[in-house]
């Protein structure tokens, strides 16, 4: 690419594997180059952003977004020029070992048009009110650890950092998050439009009070310690919401251990006009919260909901919960994406088919009775492009009476069901245009007879043919009837 | 339409219809990725095998801000990549691991739906609070505990410093839950409380058809009665009133110690 593109200014690569040698052949090839983001990315150092650092002096953007990056040392900030001031957006908040903070701070502040700042944990909160003091042009920032020995001193210096700050609009970071210094980022509450607490291991009370500050937030994410009054408070004073994300503090605890229920999102639901997109994790569902949300809020266009036990029941009724969810795709008529859970039968897939006519993408878990299931979902979804499945009694017959449709989606993952080997050989006989690929770390699947299930399965449409890059465990189903195992 | 129980949580017993359950005997994570990592803006890495696409019940997909399959990149080069050493070593320390009875609840391998970074994150910090909130205990006044019995529909609580010895503890959880012995005779087949014979009760109640275990501060499920009364009430955080069945795992000496508390 270095020979073909010298002018390339930007890459964006998400879930592959990147190593320090790509790293310095951009850094050293591209001229021009401005934009890095690598997401959920892997196989690189800090020796490869040093390279980068060192060499791209016109890069604006570096956002290394949930990779997995070999931590040597943070002596690779260092590493960019004192001459260097285009950054504007720079995201290291996964990276594990501390970052030279001097280095990190002149670069802070002799880059004027820097408006994204997300730090990773390991900075701490007492070297914060320095580095907002050399970036209050700041939009976005991530702090890292929220931490420190309770001091009048860095709590007013930190609160005093935060109010220079006109233009901040977006905060997250906040792990290990001490409620006594929350109050610190109160002179600005009311200008952020995008709030994620989902680090913030604090109770429900600094929680509300925190957010009942923020009138005009937009998007919250936050754990379930908001609880369901928080829920109600949030409803009460950010009339402009529109996305919220509430993750689970114990997802792995037998019994609930904060008060978090249907109702918070019910709340929600009824006090917010412009909610849009929801992820929600609870222990208990009702198929009236599910039909009141649905009427509530038909502008709804994501509904994500974990109900943390698999096939749980409606609690009041114990029935399936597939007239709630029914009633989602009813109302919802711009619905494009969904996830399921809780017990549901083959007639909640029969609303989504008949309903769902704009749904792009969705996720099924522990649900489904039968073949018509899946049938009824990929015969009715006009525009699904990406459906995963894991542990439904889905099987042959589904697939392969929908074979056409798959080449119309981006791409079918099922695992854990019970689609056969033989009946993978024959989607990818008759299909030359899909890639299907069984995943099985238990051996070949030819080992075993054509009627055994395979764990996993994965089918893609392609005009580059089958893979040849594949690990063992991995394989394409093709046209040969014979199996290529890479 | 046929009502279905609430499945009881097995570890890793998938549910595929007539099929093999190959991860029945594994505890593991699965292909990298298999776990779907969540796409938060900043919340950063540590990701095992983000490089994967698995399930992606809760991370961002479409409504990512870019989309790179519209570009038609990526798909080909690297999206499938092995296990990272480090992955395969976290998948045999789990595998070693298995055999412990967990007081959370069994895993599904991958489910509820929540990336290893948030797992790992969240980890870390209840490691620092089981710190402070154990100290606070010690200085309070009193120390609750929730007690679990098998079969029994509640759980209760003990103050553990209303007690001084193992003997006082034991005999007020008999108390406790006698209500529920009783009504398990109803399951061995005695028809009513008059036939109850008060051999047979006490046959239940201190007989050794149940053993008394606890958790520690590790995470461990311990015997009742090994070590000083003070260290057990500093690191017991619940007690479980296990079924002897249950506890084939444990040597016949503790059999017998159980036998000798009650």
């Amino acid at each position: 690419m270095a020979g073909a593109y010298p002018w390339l200014e930007e890459i964006r690569l998400k879930r592959m594997v990147v190593s320090d040698e790509s790293l310095e052949i951009i850094a050293k090839s591209f001229k021009n180059f401005k934009v890095l983001v690598l997401s959920s990315c892997e196989g690189f150092t800090t020796e490869g952003l040093a390279a980068i650092a060192a060499n791209c002096r016109n890069l604006r953007e570096l956002d290394l977004r949930e990779s997995e990056v070999e931590d040597l040392s943070g002596r690779w900030l260092s590493d960019f020029p004192d001459s260097y001031t285009s950054l504007e957006s720079l995201n290291i908040s996964c990276l594990g070992n501390e970052v030279n903070l001097l280095a990190l701070e002149r670069l802070v502040s002799r880059c004027p048009n820097l408006k994204t700042l997300r730090l990773n944990r390991a900075v701490p909160l007492d070297r914060l009110p320095n580095l907002l003091r050399g970036a209050p042009q700041l939009a976005e920032l991530g702090t890292g650890a929220y931490t420190s020995e309770m001091r009048p001193d860095v709590f007013s210096n930190l609160a005093e950092a935060f109010a220079g700050c006109k233009q901040l609009k977006t905060l997250s970071g906040f792990w290990d998050a001490l409620p006594s210094y929350l109050p610190a980022v109160y002179p600005i509450c009311s200008q952020l439009t995008s709030l994620n607490l989902s680090y913030a291991t604090v109770q429900s009370p600094d929680l509300i009070k925190l957010v009942s500050l923020c009138e005009k937030l937009q998007k919250l994410w936050v754990l379930d310690y908001i609880e369901d009054d928080g829920l109600e408070i949030l409803a009460a004073s950010c009339k402009d919401l529109r996305e919220l994300r509430v993750f689970p503090s114990d997802p792995f605890g037998l019994e609930p251990n904060v008060a978090l229920t249907e109702q918070g999102l019910v709340s929600v639901s009824e006090g917010c006009p412009k909610l849009q997109s929801v992820l929600y994790f609870c222990r208990q569902m009702s198929n009236a919260a599910l039909n009141t949300i649905a009427r509530n809020r038909p502008n709804m266009t994501r509904f994500r909901l974990c109900i943390i036990e698999p096939r749980s029941p409606d609690y009041l009724t114990l029935q399936p919960l597939d007239d709630g969810f029914g009633a989602i795709v009813e109302h919802c008529k711009d619905l494009r994406r969904l996830s399921l859970s809780g017990l549901l039968t083959d007639r909640v897939f029969e609303y989504i088919g008949t309903y769902g006519k704009k749904l792009e993408m969705l996720s099924v878990a522990f649900a489904g009775d039968s073949d018509l299931g899946l049938h009824h979902v990929l015969s009715g979804c006009d525009n699904l492009r990406k459906l995963e499945i894991r542990d439904c009694p889905f099987g042959d017959k589904a697939l392969l009476a929908n074979a056409a449709k798959l080449e119309t989606m981006r791409s079918l993952w099922m695992s854990s069901c019970s689609v056969s080997f033989g009946a993978c050989k024959v989607l990818g006989q008759k299909m030359p245009r899909l890639n299907v690929e069984v995943m099985d770390e238990s051996g070949p699947p030819d080992s075993r007879p054509e009627s055994s299930p395979v764990e996993k399965l994965y089918v893609y449409r392609t005009v580059a043919g089958p893979r040849l890059d594949m690990p063992g465990f991995v394989w394409t189903m093709d046209d040969d009837s014979a199996l290529r195992i890479s | 339409m046929e009502t279905t129980e609430k499945t009881p949580q097995k570890t890793t017993t998938t549910t595929s219809s007539g099929g093999l359950n190959l991860k029945a005997t594994e505890l593991r994570l699965g292909l990298p990725g298999s776990e779907s990592p969540e796409r938060d803006e900043d919340g950063g890495g540590g990701v095992k095998g983000g490089a994967i696409r698995g399930f992606c019940f809760s991370s961002d997909g479409i409504d990512g801000k870019w989309n790179l399959s519209e570009m038609g990149i990526g798909k080909d080069v690297g999206l499938f990549s092995p296990p990272t050493p480090r992955e395969r070593e976290q998948a045999s320390v789990i595998k070693q691991k298995k055999p412990q009875i967990s007081s959370a609840r069994e895993q599904v391998v991958g489910w509820p739906p929540i990336r290893s970074f948030r797992k790992n994150s969240m980890a870390t910090t209840q490691k620092n609070d089981d710190v402070d909130a154990s100290q606070a205990k010690s200085s309070s006044n009193c120390l609750y505990v929730k007690v679990s019995m098998d079969g029994a529909p509640f759980l209760r609580k003990v103050d553990l410093k209303n007690f001084a010895t193992y003997k006082d503890l034991s005999s007020a959880l008999h108390s406790m839950f006698a209500c529920f012995t009783i009504s398990q005779c109803g399951t061995h087949g005695v028809s009513n409380r008059d036939e109850l014979s008060e051999s047979k009760l006490m046959d239940l109640l201190h007989g050794s058809e149940y053993v008394l275990t606890y958790e520690d501060k590790d995470g461990d499920w311990m015997l009742v009665g090994d070590v000083p009364w003070e260290m057990f009430t500093n690191s017991c955080k619940r007690l479980r009133i296990m079924k002897s069945s249950e506890a084939i795992g444990l040597a016949p000496r503790a059999m017998e110690k159980c036998k000798s508390l009650n």
